[in-house]
């Protein structure tokens, strides 16, 4: 009886108390190394007040949220105002639920066969965070910022979804562990036979989170910061937070689909074992990492959008490119012998 | 355990629930809303069956009831909209005409 | 906790009952459309639990991702595009409420009984789904699949090409009448 109260449930919690204190831990330095990392690329110095280097700055970022008047407007729709870093925060950290780290079951908390599916389930109710709040604050530019960000995240939903097809077609599999061992099998990550997928789903995903050169929805020159003008404290700490996670997300995803997970590149190449002796997560942190520095340069590099560009974009160039990738792909796969 | 009963009941209910929202309310949004809890009663009815005969071709029509749905959404607030333009209103009440 | 363990299954399902019954009694009592919306989104989230409960995983991901990713999205794009607001409590419901309510209330006796009927029957133990596919046992989604693209394959056409019509027709329907245009 012990027995299974542990492995059901007290080694689950434990697991995911752990990833949750480091999930966020992660979001609150990607934040410092966002703002690090764009201060070096426009040759400023960045925050370094607080702690050596500006270590600590996180840290009183954080502080400062919590104790914070939680300011609700009189003219806001109370319950729904409330609703809305509630959903879109806890998509965004379930989503962690079904990310294999590491080969070894202590390293994932479950693996679901519908792992991929989950991920685009649990992730869509998303856009409800984004688009209630904006609704619930009563004020024009949190509506049109929150509207734009639907029809951007709806819109993009689509070219990502045919590219993550793309991958279920090479590992003839929904769960991500499966689909980080059929790259084993295949000796090969699966960003070579499907490049173009990976191409379009990291633009997808890109615009999924709302970052530029995709952020029109907080566009600032414009929407006065769009569907979170009217939070302050614990509830705009939870929009904040959920963007970086999300940017974690996508990242890992890219990191297990395309660039085969925890495993070391090449993974059946001998005369590479000595890479080895990296273990299995650090591999998968240090690729998650690449994925998150890109976020970052590209925020650094590329002007913003116009909203009938972006929408253009989506539906008139990554729509057909992911949609011909597929049937390509799909026809290779047919072919005798085509197994990847 | 939880048998098919279970699963019927709570299918019919909610399908006079959602049959109560589209023959009450006036709002054509709230209509529209009626409908789809509707076809999810039905979907729960179907699920329930391909559980109790293990045979999932009830699983399958379900996938088709989703499609069918969401065309109906679609093509409904459409619909909403273009009334919408004209009467500056939803109200199904006041949709007497029979042509404009 | 070992009754807990026993009845687990029932104590999931009455919990998600409850979840989607409670957000199917909103969508008719609720007066704001988007709490409307919004309390069937929470119905259809319980639905999808009970997808998972009744062994149909692959169903209960692609209800969250279809109801809830698309079509109640959808639903509160056009709300906030018509922009009604709560209205008075004379002006909600349809005026003929007494037989109205008499329908709606015949309908749920007569699909009660059935049920009942149906829950009297001591009906065979449960079979799961779960099929063999060329001799060997596979997940929900690959079951699904396989019936699906096999003997469901000419349907599965019809309803992709439905899908397109309904696409066409509503971009037909939204677009503004020419005589609206120029004014």
């Amino acid at each position: 009886m012990n027995e299974l109260l542990w492995t059901y449930v007290g080694w689950p919690l434990l697991k995911i108390l752990v990833i949750l204190l480091a999930l966020v831990l992660l979001a609150a330095y990607l934040s410092w190394f966002e703002r690090k990392l764009l201060a070096y690329m426009q040759i400023r110095l960045g925050p370094n007040r607080v702690g050596p280097k500006g270590w600590l700055q996180p840290i009183a970022d954080a502080l400062k949220l919590f104790v914070k008047e939680d300011l609700t407007p009189g003219f806001a729709e109370k319950f729904v105002f409330l609703l809305g870093p509630v959903l879109i925060i806890v998509p965004a950290l379930v989503v962690f639920s079904v990310i294999p780290f590491g080969p070894s079951p202590h390293l994932f908390i479950t693996d679901v066969n519908i792992g991929v599916l989950f991920i685009l389930a649990v992730s869509s109710i998303g856009v409800y965070g984004i688009i209630l709040g904006g609704w619930a604050s009563n004020n024009k530019f949190s509506l049109m910022g929150g509207l734009r960000s639907a029809a951007q995240m709806i819109s993009y939903e689509v070219p990502m979804g045919f590219s993550v097809v793309t991958v279920l077609i090479l590992a003839k599999s929904l769960s991500l562990v499966r689909i980080v061992e059929a790259q084993k099998q295949a000796g090969l990550w699966f960003v070579f036979p499907g490049f173009v997928a990976f191409l379009v789903y990291f633009i997808c995903g890109v615009a999924e989170t709302n970052r530029n050169p995709f952020d029109l929805p907080e566009a600032e020159s414009e929407l006065v910061a769009g569907y979170h003008t009217e939070y302050s404290g614990m509830k705009f700490a939870f929009y904040f937070l959920a963007e970086y996670a999300n940017m974690v997300v996508v990242s890992s995803l890219a990191t297990v689909m395309f660039f085969g997970g925890w495993l070391r590149p090449f993974p059946n190449v001998s005369a590479l074992a000595f890479l080895d002796v990296i273990p299995p997560l650090v591999w998968f942190l240090l690729k998650v990492a690449f994925f998150l520095f890109l976020y970052i340069w590209f925020r650094g590099t590329f002007p913003r959008y116009r909203f009938d560009q972006l929408m253009g974009i989506g539906w008139k160039v990554l729509l057909p490119v992911s949609l011909v990738n597929l049937l390509v792909v799909a026809y290779f796969v047919s072919l005798p012998g085509g197994q990847v | 355990m939880v048998t098919i009963g279970h699963y019927l009941v709570l299918s019919s209910v909610l399908f006079a629930i959602g049959a109560g929202g589209v023959l009450l309310r006036r709002n054509g949004i709230a209509t529209l809303l009626g409908i789809e809890l509707m076809l999810n009663a039905a979907n729960v009815a179907f699920v329930a069956f391909a559980k109790q005969h293990g045979n999932l071709e009830g699983q399958v029509v379900v996938f088709f009831v989703m499609a069918v749905a969401a065309a109906e959404v679609a093509v409904g607030l459409a619909l909403l909209v273009a009334i919408f333009r004209r009467l500056q209103s939803i109200d199904v009440d006041r949709l007497s005409a029979m042509r404009w | 906790m070992d009754f807990l363990v026993a009845h687990f299954s029932q104590a999931v399902f009455l919990f998600l009952a409850f979840f989607s019954l409670g957000g199917a009694v909103g969508v008719v009592v609720l007066r704001q459309p988007v709490h409307a919306a919004l309390s069937l989104l929470a119905s259809f989230l319980g639905v999808a639990g009970l997808f998972v409960l009744a062994r149909g995983e692959f169903l209960a991901a692609v209800q969250v991702l279809v109801y809830a990713g698309g079509v109640m999205v959808l639903f509160l794009f056009v709300i906030m595009f018509v922009n009604v607001r709560a209205v008075g409590k004379e002006a909600q419901y349809l005026r003929p409420l007494v037989p109205l309510a008499v329908v709606g209330g015949l309908l749920f006796s007569a699909l009660a009984l059935t049920a009942m009927w149906a829950l009297g029957r001591r009906p065979p133990a449960d079979a799961f789904p779960l099929v063999s596919v060329a001799g060997q046992e596979v997940g929900n989604t690959e079951a699904v699949g396989w019936i699906l693209y096999r003997e469901y394959l000419l349907p599965f056409e019809v309803v992709s090409v439905l899908l397109l019509v309904a696409m066409v027709g509503a971009i037909v329907l939204g677009r503004k009448p020419k005589e609206m245009e120029k004014a």
